[in-house]
Formats: C-alpha cells, structure tokens, sequence
C-alpha cells in the first residue's frame, strides 16, 4: 500500500499545526515521522488514520482518496501513545475486539477469531498473558498488546505514535530491535512517530524530519544525519556546535575574527555555521581555523567534553578523544573536519 | 496540597500506599496530644448522634407507636398506595430522562470542544443552586392557566399542572445535574482515546457506545442514578408547588407525610417517613459499594 498525502493544511484556532506537507511512503516501507513536539507529526499520522481531518489537501492509498473514507472504513491498525487498551477487557479480548465487531456478513466464527488472536499473541510472544487485564501489564506488555491488537484486523497501514514513549530505556532498545524485525516478518506499509532521533535513525528505512507544520528534510537515515538540508535538521539531529558567522565575498568571520574555512556558493549576509562535536578537532594554538581557552573538562564513556571559549566570544562545547590531553586553561587550536553552513539561518 | 499528596499516593504501589497510611496515622498519633484526640473524636460522635442517628430512631419509633399492625395498616391506606405508587412512577421517568440527558450532556462536554463549553457546565449546576421551590414555581409560569403555554394547553385539553406530567417535570428539573455531574469528571479523565481505537479498528458508532464507552463508566452510571433517585423520591419543594395536593391522585410521599402530619396521623405520617428513611440508608450502603467499584476502577486504569 503506498500513501500519498498532497499539500495537507491543518490549523487548531490559530496555531498552523500542518502548513502544506506533501509526502510519499511506498509500500512495506518503514518511514519515520520526527521532530521536536508541536511539529505536527501526530496530527499527520491523525489525518492518516482519519482520526483528524486536515482543512485543505489530499491523501490517498494506492491511488484512491482516503479522505472520502472514515477511519473505519480505512483498515488503518493505529497504536496509540498510551496504547488505550480497553480496560475493562482482558488481553484476548482487547485483541478480538477488531474482529468480533465486524459486519456480521463477513465476521469469522467464534474458533477461527480464537485461532488468530492465539497467532497475534504468539508473534508478540505474549500468549500467556491472554487472562489479565491491561492494568495488570507491564508498559512493554501493554506496547506489544497495543501492536497485536492493531494488526488484529489484518491492517494495509500501520501507523504508531510515539511508540516507545512512555517505556523505560532498556524496555525502549529491545523493542526498537523488535520492531524492526516484526516489520521485517510481515512487511506492511508502517509510518511511526517521534521525537526521538536516535530511534528514528536506527529502526526506519527513510526519516522525515519535521518541524512547524512543514517537512524540512525526507532521506536514508545516513542522508538527514549526513547531509542535512537545513540549519534545523543539522541542529536537530545529532548534536551539533552552532555559530552565528557572517559571510561577506566568500570569507566567513566570527565576530571580527576571519575564519580559514571555504564558503563556496553561500550567500553574503548573516549565516550559521555548524560542526558536529566529534568533528572539531584539537591541535596546538594556532593551527585550525578557531582558537579557543578550555574551561571545563567531563568525561563522557569513550569521549571527554571540553568547554571551549573561543576567541571571537563564543563558548562551544567539543568531543575529543580521551587520550587526547586537555587540561582547563589550555589555550588550543581547532580545526572542523566537516562542516556546513546555512545562510540566513 | 492535599491533591498532590492524593496523586503521589495513588501511584504508588499498594504496599508503598499501605505504608503511607501507617505513616499517615503514626504521625497523626505523635503530633495531637490524647485529650485534643478525644475531644474532637467525641465532639464528632455527639454532633451525629443528635442531627442524625436521633431523628431516624425518632422516625421508627414513632411509626411502630402504635403496634406493627398500626405500621401496616396506616402503609396499607389507598391514599399511601396512591402516594407509594406516584412516588415510584415520577421516579422512574425523572430518572430516565435524566440519565439520557445526564449521558448525552457529559458525552458532549467530556470528548468535544465546542463554544459555549463552560456555559453548558455552570447550566447544568443550575437546579442545584436554585431554590425547589423556584423551580416549582417557574413551571407555574410556563404551564399555568395565566402562563406562557396555559391557553395553549387548555385549548388542546393537556394537563400538566396538577397532574403527573407537572411532577414529573419539576422532579427531573430539581434531578438533573446527578447523573451528569457523576459522569463528567470520569469521561474526561478517560479522554477518547479508547473510542478512537475502537473505532480505528472497525468498530461503529453504536458498537463503540456499548462495547467500550458504557462498560468504563458503568459505575459511575450507577452512582448517577442512585443520587438522583432518592433525590427524585425524596423532592418536596418543586413538587410541592405544581402538584396542587390532590388527594390519592397528586401526592407524592413526601407530601403525603406534611399532610399527615398536619392532620395529627402521626403513625401514618411517620410510616410514610420511615420508607424514605429506609431509601436512605439502603441508598447510603449502595452508594459505599458503589464508590468502591469507582476506586477501583481509577486504580485499574492506565496511568
């Protein structure tokens, strides 16, 4: 099933939580939806659903409008937040419910619905569990449940929100790896939704960075971390040392301190440069194209960050390899291995 | 500060929540010196026993004064049917009337947003804040022979006032806010998110209804329709003023009991008092049981 969604507006009184969105998800793709809270991706896995209707725009499955369909005419398996399991079901039943309330015409009999529920809870490897109630679950049981339960009624989507939210870091990490090879097994269209670049990064085949309503960057994971497209895909993910530079004829200055770094193509005027932590690197004063006194030093597992005052005003913060010696007080060099930078920004 | 307390209490693990309340009542014992304990203990009992235990022997008492057989005789007058079975029918419709309406209103003000919320909430408070008696008096001035619909009505020979039309209207009026008021805070504290899944999974709007919304505040329900109906039972004012005191035809019990009363029929008019005394206290034991189901259900729900 592929999902086209056509210049989508969606505003909430006055706030614009859509500001024309078009995107494309092509079939059994795993496709993230990230961005920082407020950035509409929940309201466009909603409209998806049809849970939420968009004020202009289209999307369409496979070619056909959607929007001329409720959401439960949709087959869309969603997987909520906080999973909303029926509470006063017990699992089995929170399973069943998407079979038992179909259309009397085509509703299976009361042995094959046992029959599929037992297969949903083997493949969430929770079949044991089929007599207890939600409130009895761990949040894991429950997000697994949340998934058996969707996918209950054979859904041509599958769309999550915020899937591992509300879970624990440990509980987070297993099931991103589960998820993935749960995708991987029964290959339908799914969109999920965070705010978390790291889980975005590791389980989707493509990322859609958004922010404001409007989708700053759709690539590989390798593509938004690799070759943002914008200032705010570059600061959102991965972290990132930001600098307010100005550009004048292709020299690039710090406050007053010009800077050895090319600025091929970048327009004159105000601009940010960014540098991944990792990649500025440390060397004797006066070598690279910053210079800078170290002020604080931490130990971070295989890295040590420095906080660095460079002379031109601004205080960055730097990852350096741990043998490398850095003492408070140091005066070093700086040389960024990699950068970017973004006019106007 | 005490719904903090409330909320870092209930998340705790029942074990954690056991050893707060020990906690809770060791300080209680550590912090007020004995004689304050028993002062105030004793102040509490004795309060009770005068404003409520006292009357409600005073009411059986003086309904068995005169032997059992007097008890059931003055229950088994035409007049006191006559009230019983009113009592029971205004019952019945006012709350079936208010539980559609209670639902329909909680249902719109807990899963939508729409102008003119708030209004709707302080509305549905209004019967509690207005005198019974003003609220009698305004269906006087719809329905009356001088009202608003008098001639209307006259003309078309329907009788509301005076009759149980009139009773049942003013009761459902005075009633009203029970159930709603039960619901509200419940529903929008489950939000929609349950329906949306029901209904993402294929589920209708009826199947929606019965299948997810009505079993997650069935409780509630009933807590709604329990106070509304010894309230309903127990209506003196509103309906005192529609009801034109007919007798066998118009009284409910409670206006039975004043005439009664006024009457100097003491064992009949507090025969009559002790069944709504009775109404109480199985209404009071049901209402414990009920907010135990309601406790549970919070600690049953996700949080």
């Amino acid at each position: 099933m592929t999902i086209e969604v056509k210049n989508l507006v969606k505003k909430f009184g006055g706030f614009s939580a859509l500001d024309g969105v078009d995107l494309k998800v092509n079939d059994g793709e795993l496709l993230a939806l990230l961005g920082p809270s407020g950035s509409g991706k929940t309201t466009l896995l909603r409209i998806i659903a049809g849970l939420d209707w968009p004020d202009a725009g289209e999307v369409s499955f496979n070619g056909e409008d959607a929007l001329a369909q409720g959401a439960r005419e949709r087959h869309v398996g969603f997987v909520f937040q906080h999973y909303a399991l029926f509470r006063h079901m017990t699992v089995f039943e929170n399973v069943a419910f998407g079979l038992r309330v179909q259309p009397r015409a085509i509703r299976k009999d009361e042995a094959t619905i046992r029959a599929r529920v037992k297969e949903l809870l083997d493949l969430v490897q929770l079949d044991w569990l089929s007599d207890r109630y939600p409130s009895q679950l761990s949040g894991g049981q429950r997000q697994r449940i949340a998934l058996a339960r969707a996918l209950a009624i054979e859904p041509r989507i599958l769309l999550l929100d915020e899937p591992f939210g509300a879970l624990d870091a440990k509980v987070r990490k297993e099931l991103r790896r589960w998820l993935r090879s749960l995708h991987h097994e029964i290959h339908v269209t799914s969109i999920f939704v965070t705010h978390d670049q790291e889980e975005a990064l590791e389980v989707a085949n493509r990322v859609v960075v958004m922010d404001k309503g409007r989708i700053e960057q759709i690539g590989s994971p390798d593509d938004v971390y690799e070759r943002p497209a914008s200032a705010f895909v570059h600061g959102f993910i991965g972290e990132s040392i930001e600098l307010p530079v100005q550009v004048e004829g292709g020299v690039v200055r710090l406050g007053d301190r010009p800077l050895a770094l090319a600025a091929d193509g970048i327009a004159s005027g105000t601009s940010k440069l960014f540098v991944r932590r990792h990649d500025m690197l440390v060397g004797p004063p006066g070598s690279g194209a910053f210079e800078g006194a170290v002020q604080h030093v931490r130990n971070f597992g295989p890295v040590q960050r420095a906080e660095v005052a460079l002379s031109g005003g601004e205080t960055i913060e730097i990852d350096a390899p741990r043998d490398k010696e850095l003492r408070p007080g140091d005066t070093i060099g700086l040389e960024p291995r990699r950068y970017r930078i973004f006019a106007g920004a | 500060m005490t719904m903090q307390i409330a909320d870092s209490v209930s998340l705790a693990s029942p074990d954690a929540r056991a050893r707060a309340h020990a906690a809770a009542a060791h300080d209680s014992l550590r912090t007020e010196p004995r004689a304050v304990r028993i002062t105030i203990i004793a102040l509490a009992m004795i309060f009770l026993s005068v404003f409520v235990v006292l009357p409600l022997v005073v009411v059986f008492a003086q309904a068995f004064s005169k032997g059992i057989l007097a008890y059931f005789a003055a229950l088994a007058e035409p007049e006191a049917l006559a009230a019983i079975k009113l009592t029971l029918l205004v019952a019945a419709i006012s709350v079936g009337l208010n539980l559609v309406f209670g639902l329909v209103a909680a249902w719109a003000i807990a899963k939508f947003e729409f102008p003119g919320k708030t209004f709707l909430i302080t509305l549905i408070d209004l019967p509690f804040s207005v005198s019974p008696v003003i609220s009698g008096l305004v269906f006087v001035l719809l329905f009356g022979a001088q009202g608003y619909f008098g001639g209307w009505l006259r003309d078309h020979d329907i009788q509301i006032l005076f009759a149980v039309p009139g009773i049942a209207l003013a009761t459902t009026f005075v009633t009203f806010p029970f159930v709603a008021r039960a619901l509200i805070p419940l529903m929008q504290e489950q939000g929609t998110q349950e329906e949306e899944a029901a209904i993402s999974l294929g589920a209708s709007g009826l199947q929606t209804f019965f299948r997810v919304t009505l079993p997650n505040i069935k409780w509630g329900v009933l807590y709604g329709v329990l106070l509304c109906n010894a309230r309903a039972m127990g209506e003196f004012g509103a309906v005192s003023v529609v009801s034109g005191h007919i007798r066998g035809e118009t009284n409910t019990m409670p206006l039975l009991v004043e005439i009664l009363y006024n009457e100097y029929q003491f064992v009949a008019a507090f025969a009559i008092a002790s069944l709504l005394a009775m109404l109480a206290l199985i209404t009071l034991i049901a209402k414990t049981v009920l907010e135990r189901h309601l406790d549970e259900g919070d600690d049953a729900s996700d949080h």
